[in-house]
């Protein structure tokens, strides 16, 4: 199988990016160097193609039930231009994948769009249709992620950035909010929305318009190495990787996103998710500071204070804004307070680490 | 985008490089394996007294990206280490062949110089 190519492969591919496979689609991972990158981000501002996540649209009389059911959050407490992060949960209530909900304007032809990880939109596209179908409901589920080229713009100043940009004010838009706007002529979805930590945006627009748009939003490109870094140091969840139905199977109380999940609606999961909170989880997504040195790596050992092993890493860099190794995975309960002795495995050797509190870094 | 392979030394093919004055040699990585990397933000060397050979491990590189394992393109016992990495690491990126020297070693056997890449072989392999 090839890997799946962003709109604007060639335009990246001109500017000396360097390339890996992620989720199936082949990524910018580098521009100039991750740390300039993740600076940019976190002192100015920078630009990401993110088209590698997928967008569904789901519309029809029973859109809004299909959503409900499908996803943790509560999608009835959704206005139009809202937006909310869920879960989507299995039967046992282990995560399948995270996602952003959005309720769509009144005037659009669908109702809702959510945006699945990179690689998970046919899956999702066929659970939705396979359980519409199931519950006999009138829906229409239409994945457009093809159509679509996604961009964040993160940074201190990035508010001022796609601001100057805009046709229409975005500047009012409060945290998760989002309504369409036009940049440089071209019809954008534009959402204050952000996988960095920082404020800024997100952007959805046709993908024939990519390159017009990512022209207008002159800032520093950033590549998925520096989107990786910028997350660890929130202690965000990646998908696949923080959490894996197959390999990492993770409630969302364990992977400490019990706030996306509404035991007063209905749907997938419930049920099992109501019996974990009532009964206590029995390991925790915690952060982790190497106390030694070192570089913790997803799928380390964690362990006690006598080297018995405990846990798993399942993120880890060297934070750019720390200059200090972190690491983020799962540890039991008991060991899950900050400043708890642990240690990580590297190479066969133990070093001192302990348990952190995120974000790692003050939230600006 | 070109590398700087320079011809006072010899390659290994797995990017590390190897300088000889006097009977002593420093070791490092080329200008094309820091650029592969990216920025070097961990390195872990070997101690004085410590014995390499050719062709096996003798320490890490990190980078934010990636792992990679270093090779000794020589036999000897190190003799030096350069310290300034530890706090300095992104010297293997600023200056590869120079300040972001790795080791240093006292040579077993010149002979083994024989079996590495010269400058022009080892700039084919990655042009």
């Amino acid at each position: 199988m090839s890997l799946r190519k962003p709109p604007l492969s060639d335009v990246h591919d001109a500017r000396g990016a360097s390339f890996t496979g992620f989720g199936g689609w082949e990524m910018p991972v580098e521009f100039d160097s991750i740390q300039d990158e993740h600076r940019a981000v976190r002192e100015e501002a920078g630009i990401f193609d993110v088209s590698h996540m997928g967008e569904i649209e789901v519309s029809g009389p029973d859109a809004e039930q299909l959503m409900q059911k499908l996803t943790t959050n509560d999608v009835t407490a959704l206005d139009a231009g809202d937006s909310q992060y869920a879960m989507i949960t299995d039967e046992d209530g282990v995560i399948l994948d995270d996602t952003v909900v959005y309720r769509l304007p009144e005037a659009e032809d669908a109702e809702f769009l959510f945006v699945p990880n990179a690689g998970h939109d046919e899956e999702m596209e066929a659970r939705w249709t396979d359980h519409r179908d199931e519950w006999g409901l009138d829906a229409e589920v239409s994945n457009v992620t093809h159509d679509y080229a996604m961009f964040a713009v993160q940074g201190p100043d990035a508010v001022a950035l796609v601001g100057d940009a805009t046709a229409e004010t975005v500047r009012d838009l409060s945290k998760f909010e989002a309504k369409y706007a036009s940049v440089a002529g071209v019809r954008c979805w534009v959402a204050r929305t952000g996988y960095t930590g920082e404020d800024g945006f997100e952007l959805l627009m046709p993908a024939a318009d990519a390159e017009t748009v990512w022209s207008a939003l002159d800032c520093q490109p950033c590549g998925l190495g520096a989107r990786d870094t910028l997350r660890m140091e929130m202690g965000f969840l990646l998908s696949g990787q923080d959490f894996d139905p197959d390999e990492n199977p993770r409630t969302p109380y364990e992977a400490r996103v019990g706030f996306t999940v509404k035991l007063d609606t209905e749907f997938v999961g419930r049920d099992a998710l109501e019996r974990v909170k009532e009964e206590g989880v029995e390991e925790k997504f915690v952060g982790i500071k190497l106390v030694d040195r070192g570089i913790a790596r997803h799928g380390y050992d964690v362990t006690d204070a006598d080297g018995e092993v405990i846990g798993e890493v399942t993120s880890g860099t060297m934070s750019p804004t720390l200059n200090e190794p972190i690491a983020l995975g799962y540890v039991p309960t008991e060991y899950a307070d900050a400043d708890t002795n642990v240690g990580v495995v590297v190479r066969g050797q133990s070093k001192k680490a302990k348990i952190a509190n995120t974000p790692f870094i003050g939230e600006n | 985008m070109s590398f700087d392979v320079p011809d006072d030394r010899k390659y290994l093919e797995s990017h590390e490089w190897v300088a000889v004055t006097d009977g002593t040699a420093k070791l490092g990585i080329t200008d094309f394996a820091q650029d592969e990397l990216g920025d070097v933000v961990f390195v872990e060397l070997p101690g004085e007294g410590d014995d390499l050979t050719a062709g096996e491990e003798f320490g890490v590189v990190e980078s934010i990206k990636a792992v990679s394992d270093l090779y000794s393109p020589v036999s000897g016992t190190v003799v030096g280490v350069n310290d300034a990495l530890a706090d300095q690491p992104e010297l293997v990126n600023e200056d590869p062949f120079g300040d972001g020297w790795m080791v240093e070693l006292e040579l077993d056997d010149e002979g083994e110089l024989d079996d590495l890449l010269s400058a022009d072989e080892y700039g084919d392999q990655i042009a």
